[in-house]
């Protein structure tokens, strides 16, 4: 691949910023000669169609949801819609400086005010902050509310927090980041959490329990009223992982099962894009124990004028520079509005469908370790296929089909996991091709392994050396000078 | 609903298919009182025309979107060439996730790669991640990864920071039980020599606070195996020593002025650089490059065992997505103006912040704050309640930062003003004459 370092020795271009038209200095009269720089920093001088036309090659080496079907388990990558991006690109929107007077921002404003009414109706729950910027931002917030929590209830021997053994690798790291240890709860036999397991951990030492509704696995937790109560009843708190949110969108609130901090995944739920890995947004719900600790400052609505109160009081602090990610919430809330209630609804539903579509279907071929009605998501395994074939082989051979693969090797729990989430943005035929090239990539196992071994076939790099590049890493260009 | 491809005979024969007689079937394991609690929003869909109607109406009530701008303080009004975000919008890019595939992750993998490159060259340091959330949570890790690497819970931290720098540090070093000890300022510089021995970092921000570049020569040396912490404008790298040459072990930044527009706030774009022997401490995604079974070169994500989703609680972070579309613009960006186009871009801000800062200094009962060097933004002493100037100048469509901001920092009848490439003389010259008829 080429980087815009490898063109070398360029004259400047110039011409996107004016001549200067105040009377010019000479620099040593402005900053001392020891606080200027001496040497130049090594970035190439393009002229704009090669700056273009290198990053126009570099997009078609990518895979995007707008390319095809991208079934990553727990990401939800449904499509993104193109009204989001062009209401967040109003100028507007975008050009509001964040330190401006508020009185000359309340359109902005106003977003985050509605935007946390309306979260706040989706989980039944009393309040949220827009603050955290990902997903795993919300978790670490959650975590810090907790641990004020208790530190103003003086219980600060709550120090433990449980969760299941499927849970996703930013929960126990958030956990510790907030100072608290992690302890793992089996799974039982049917995949949901073990009640008799959790029972036993349960005591005054446990700040709280970090759950993912629906599991990893794709499956609800049928007792999570049970859960919620068992937790409660010691004194500890529920944290739940909204990055499944799409299974029972419309249909069912987080706040109604007993949570008391949930967080979102706007990029995933709501429609906002992943922007190849970020910006996200992850804002957190709490149910009304928890309201005096959010993040300040809190926007508010007094006589149909928007403020931000800065009034610390027992808040945990501010979580980020500003107010949060507002143009992906921004997004979001387009995406909301666009819906209403029965949009919502449909989504949920439809994304639950595809999935049980698609798991009916591949569950002939592939075996289905939990095998159960599922949510948005269900995970397969790639054992047992063919001798010599992992799930990494069949995953890269997927691509020479054209598709995104599945999320693989997590959950932890499922041997050679492939985890599929469909999304309702995908259509009955697109998962029926999907199920087929699956399908075929079986009996190819079988046939010719040498296929799946060596695949991809089609992508832009062939497999890529990943021991390599763990062992010797290369992060920065190499100048060779 | 337009975003659903399957129809109500499509739901029909999928529903036969799975042996489902109904769609509630589908939600039959969700507790009845669950169902029974539920509340809709009370909204109804709407059309892309009404919603658009609707959104572009609220851009109205926000009257700063025609107004001049002299606000900074971490979040600059820079040009953004048109070619940014005609990249950014392509969807190849903005629509994939983490390149959790790299053999069709390409674009992403390699454009992270010249951004963590672009960075090191501007900060001068070694490695650098592919982003963070933004320049306050850059600072938090940081400060945590300090801590992490001398075993020392307790950090040094400049009294001359951002305020919202310093809030988000003070929340993630309470949780993480990291204890701050304040540096003074002596002339609005930091004064390192009050800084204690038994400390695990400094954190120190250059241009601060008030505009003034920070004289980092000697702290490297003043401040023993602590870990040397800058927070920088990025700016300001393409004609200021960067801290790499200072010594620094981790420098941070707040990215946004790198093609990202304000946008109230968010996305921004932490930058993050360190040394390479602190390579397995640091936190966030990097990407490498590689081989494939060719030996053709490309680019994977790694160093992972450092992350979450391998080392669970024991990881260096807890971040998973960083910002890596805003990363995107910033590589764009900086390839568009190209590294004489950078210092174009810095001499622009510099000569002209100097320019105004001139002006208003001259003008009666006015003076800097301080004679030590700045690079686009300063402070005025104003003879006068700076809220009057602040809302006179409000009335002509010209804002800059509340006084407020100042007066928590300890510094009282003053304004701060920061001056980009985009403001003409003939807008500086105008914003002169007005404050001085509000003396």
């Amino acid at each position: 691949m080429r980087t815009i370092f490898d063109y070398r020795k360029r004259n400047g271009t110039g011409g996107i910023l004016p001549e200067l038209d105040v009377p010019a200095k000479k620099t040593t009269d402005l900053i001392p000669q020891d606080l200027i720089r001496q040497d130049k920093p090594r970035i190439p001088n393009l002229s704009e169609p090669e700056v273009v036309r290198h990053y126009t090659a570099l997009s078609k080496l990518n895979y995007g949801v707008d390319d095809g079907l991208y079934p990553l388990g727990s990401c939800t990558m449904k499509y993104n819609p193109k009204v989001n991006e062009d209401v967040a690109h109003l100028p507007g929107f975008a050009s509001i400086h964040p330190a401006v007077d508020p009185e000359l921002a309340q359109g902005s404003l106003s977003v985050v005010h509605k935007m946390s009414r309306l979260l706040c109706g989706i989980t039944g729950m009393a309040d949220v902050t827009l603050q955290p910027a990902a997903g795993a931002h919300g978790e670490i917030t959650g975590m810090f509310l907790l641990k004020r929590y208790f530190e103003a209830r003086g219980e600060t021997q709550r120090t433990r927090i449980l969760l299941p053994d499927s849970a996703h690798g930013t929960n126990p790291a958030s956990a510790a980041t907030a100072g608290f240890s992690v302890t793992e709860i089996r799974s039982g036999a049917d995949g949901l959490v073990d009640l008799n397991a959790l029972s036993g951990e349960l005591d005054e030492t446990v700040a709280g329990v970090m759950l993912t509704v629906p599991n990893t696995l794709g499956i609800f937790e049928e007792n999570i009223m049970k859960i919620t109560a068992m937790v409660h009843a010691t004194g500890g708190l529920c944290y739940f992982d909204g990055a499944n949110l799409n299974a029972f969108l419309g249909h069912a609130r987080p706040g109604d099962m007993g949570a008391d901090v949930f967080h979102f995944n706007l990029h995933k739920t709501m429609s906002a894009p992943h922007g190849g890995g970020g910006p996200g947004s992850g804002p957190v719900a709490v149910s009304e124990a928890l309201v005096p600790f959010l993040p300040v400052p809190r926007v508010r609505l007094d006589r149909g004028r928007y403020y931000l109160d800065w009034e610390k009081g027992q808040s945990i602090g501010s979580m980020h520079s500003f107010y949060g990610n507002f143009g992906v919430f921004l997004k979001a809330y387009t995406y909301i509005l666009t819906l209403g209630d029965e949009g919502l609804y449909e989504a949920g539903e439809n994304a639950v469908l595809n999935a049980n579509y698609l798991q009916e279907r591949l569950k002939k071929t592939y075996r289905l370790p939990y095998d159960r009605l599922c949510k948005h998501e269900f995970v397969l395994t790639g054992k047992g296929i063919a001798d010599g074939i992992s799930t990494l082989d069949i995953a890269k051979r997927l691509i020479d089909y054209g598709f995104h693969p599945p999320t693989i090797y997590f959950p932890l729990i499922v041997h050679e996991a492939l985890m599929i989430e469909p999304t309702e943005t995908e259509s009955r035929e697109t998962l029926d091709r999907f199920a087929e090239a699956l399908e075929k990539i079986a009996s190819e196992a079988q046939e010719n392994p040498d296929l799946l071994h060596n695949a991809p076939h089609t992508a832009p790099v062939r497999r890529l050396d990943q021991t390599r590049a763990a062992r010797n890493p290369i992060l920065t260009y190499p100048f060779g000078d | 609903m337009r975003y659903i491809p399957n129809t109500d005979a499509d739901r029909e024969q999928m529903l036969s298919a799975i042996g489902r007689f109904s769609m509630e079937e589908l939600f039959s394991d969700i507790p009845q009182l669950v169902k029974d609690r539920f509340q809709p929003l009370g909204i109804s869909s709407k059309s892309e025309l009404e919603v658009r109607t609707k959104l572009a109406s609220l851009t109205q009530k926000n009257a700063a979107a025609s107004a001049l701008s002299f606000l900074g303080g971490g979040i600059y009004d820079h040009y953004i060439p048109s070619v940014v975000q005609h990249i950014t919008s392509r969807s190849e890019f903005y629509t994939a996730y983490t390149p959790y595939q790299p053999e069709i992750s390409q674009g992403t993998l390699t454009t992270m790669f010249e951004f963590q490159t672009l960075i090191c060259e501007l900060t001068g340091m070694e490695v650098a991640n592919s982003s963070m959330y933004d320049g306050a949570t850059a600072l938090a890790e940081a400060a945590m990864m300090a801590a992490r690497v001398t075993g020392n819970r307790k950090i040094a931290v400049s009294l001359a920071l951002f305020a919202h720098y310093r809030r988000v540090l003070d929340t993630y070093c309470w949780a993480s039980g990291i204890e701050i000890v304040d540096i003074p300022t002596v002339d609005y510089r930091c004064d390192f020599s009050h800084v204690p021995s038994d400390i695990g970092g400094v954190i120190v921000q250059s241009p601060n606070a008030f505009g003034v570049i920070e004289d980092l020569a000697d702290v490297k040396e003043a401040i023993g195996n602590a870990l040397m912490i800058v927070a920088v404008n990025p700016v300001s790298l393409s004609i200021l020593t960067p801290p790499g040459e200072f010594g620094a072990d981790i420098v941070t930044s707040e990215g946004q002025p790198f093609g990202l527009p304000p946008s109230f706030g968010g996305p921004l774009l932490g930058l993050f650089a360190t040394r390479k022997a602190y390579l397995r401490q640091m936190p966030g995604r990097l990407v490498g490059q590689t081989v494939d079974a060719d030996g053709k070169v490309g680019y994977t994500m790694a160093a992972q065992t450092r992350e979450q989703h391998i080392r669970r609680q024991k990881a260096t972070s807890n971040i998973c997505t960083n910002a890596q579309l805003c990363a995107l613009t910033a590589t764009v960006y900086l390839a568009s103006l190209g590294g004489d186009g950078l210092r174009d871009l810095a001499m622009l801000n510099l000569e002209k912040a100097h320019y105004m800062a001139q002006q208003l200094s001259d003008l009666p009962g006015c003076s800097l704050l301080c004679d030590a060097p700045f690079f686009n933004e300063f402070v005025l002493r104003v003879p006068v309640d700076p809220k009057r100037i602040r809302d006179g100048l409000r009335v002509e469509e010209i804002l800059v930062d509340d006084p407020a901001q100042m007066e928590a920092l300890g510094v009282t009848e003053a304004l701060r003003f920061a001056v980009t490439e985009k403001r003409s003389k003939e807008e500086l010259d105008r914003t002169v004459d007005l404050v001085g008829r509000m003396l």
